[in-house]
């Protein structure tokens, strides 16, 4: 099928595949899924400028999707979402302008590669060590989501640099320029990277503010509604976005999103962090794929 | 149990196929008309074609929500 937009012939049952497949992972972890997406996109010719804006426009739809069941299970803070809106746009227009550099310096695909394989890698490895050691320490058949990392947690809690927020849907209260630093990080890795970033957020969201996962999970799809609607809308007038592949993408991310969503519910936290730690590696190594085989960088 | 995920798993089954069918058709009509225009409002008019390409994709995705829970309910015969 040829996309006129970004000028490329892609199959649309590969793009409802991958959407299928980001759509299970996202509506699971609370992740845009830009690790599959942006290089799977790389791998049928697109270029990066486009997988970073068409993947991002993907994403608010399979996010709408995903947090609509969330909120159906009880499993999103709005209160904390809408703050960090407000941090992860800011965020998300400093890394677009930063892409828009690299494009101006003509080494946008080297760059973002490099940078993506590290933050990926770095993810995998942190999470890896904090959910088996927060399973081995865990008492047996409990349901409470218990973090290994909770001792650094509660340090950051204790910050008490006004205006404090109390967020009684996850039990937390921390101070509102914590959660805009957590929230400005996962924007600037958006807009850089492509994605919503729920790969920093959601990960931050439980080891920095100290959010429940499942919350985490679910409070992250419903603010990347907001933030990556910002980012395609930013990108799409840079030229960055293809609409038809991420309407194309998002057939499929409509089943798998419900599915993820629904499955959240049969497990405990540190489970799930744990079940995160391959996808980021994925990502990466499909990034070293491409660089290695210098398909169209 | 195993009858109810068995019961489960057709009717995912059914609900792939007959959304396979909805989702060609999607391809064949929606996209097929809305391409050249959507090339020709990007490479002219870039913020009408960011809120337009917003408001398709948020528009796309609650209807395909509701396409497939409405499926589900259906072959389930029964609420979520």
């Amino acid at each position: 099928m040829f996309f006129p937009i970004s000028g490329a012939h892609i199959s649309p049952i590969y793009l409802a595949l991958v959407g299928f497949l980001i759509g299970i992972l996202g509506g699971f972890f609370g992740v845009g899924g830009s690790f599959i997406a942006g290089p799977a996109l790389r791998a049928v010719g697109l270029d990066w400028n486009f997988a970073v804006g068409t993947d991002l426009a993907h994403i608010v739809g399979k996010s709408v999707v995903a947090a609509k069941r969330h909120r159906a299970l009880g499993n999103v803070d709005l209160k904390l979402g809408l703050i960090m809106a407000i941090g992860t746009i800011g965020g998300a227009e400093v890394g677009a302008q930063l892409i828009q550099l690299l494009k101006r310096a003509g080494n946008v695909n080297l760059v973002v590669s490099v940078v993506s394989i590290v933050v990926y890698v770095s993810i995998s490895s942190f999470m890896i060590w904090e959910s088996r050691k927060s399973l081995a320490s865990a008492r047996p058949n409990t349901k409470r989501d218990h973090s290994a990392f909770s001792h650094v947690t509660r340090a950051i809690q204790g910050f008490k640099l006004a205006p404090m927020i109390h967020l009684p849907a996850s039990g937390v209260r921390v101070s509102f320029w914590i959660i805009l630093v957590v929230a400005f990080v996962g924007g600037l890795f958006s807009g850089f990277l492509g994605g919503g970033a729920g790969y920093i957020r959601m990960p931050s969201m439980v080891y920095v503010l100290g959010i429940p996962t499942h919350l985490a999970v679910g409070t992250d799809l419903f603010e990347i509604i907001i933030s990556a609607s910002y980012g395609t809308f930013s990108h799409a007038i840079k030229g960055n976005v293809d609409i038809l592949i991420a309407l194309v993408m998002n057939t499929g991310a409509a089943v798998g999103a419900q599915i993820g969503a629904i499955s959240t519910q049969y497990f405990a936290g540190p489970k799930i962090r744990l079940a995160f730690v391959p996808l980021p590696l994925i990502g990466a190594a499909i990034v070293i794929y491409t660089l290695m085989s210098g398909h169209k960088l | 149990m195993k009858k109810e995920t068995a019961k489960t798993l057709r009717a995912f089954s059914i609900e792939l196929v007959v959304y396979a069918v909805l989702v060609v058709a999607y391809f064949f009509l929606v996209l097929h008309f809305l391409g050249g225009w959507l090339h020709s409002l990007e490479a002219h008019h870039r913020y009408s074609y960011a809120t337009v390409a917003i408001l398709l994709i948020i528009g796309q995705a609650v209807l395909l929500e509701s396409v497939t829970t409405f499926l589900l309910r259906m072959l389930r015969g029964r609420s979520e």
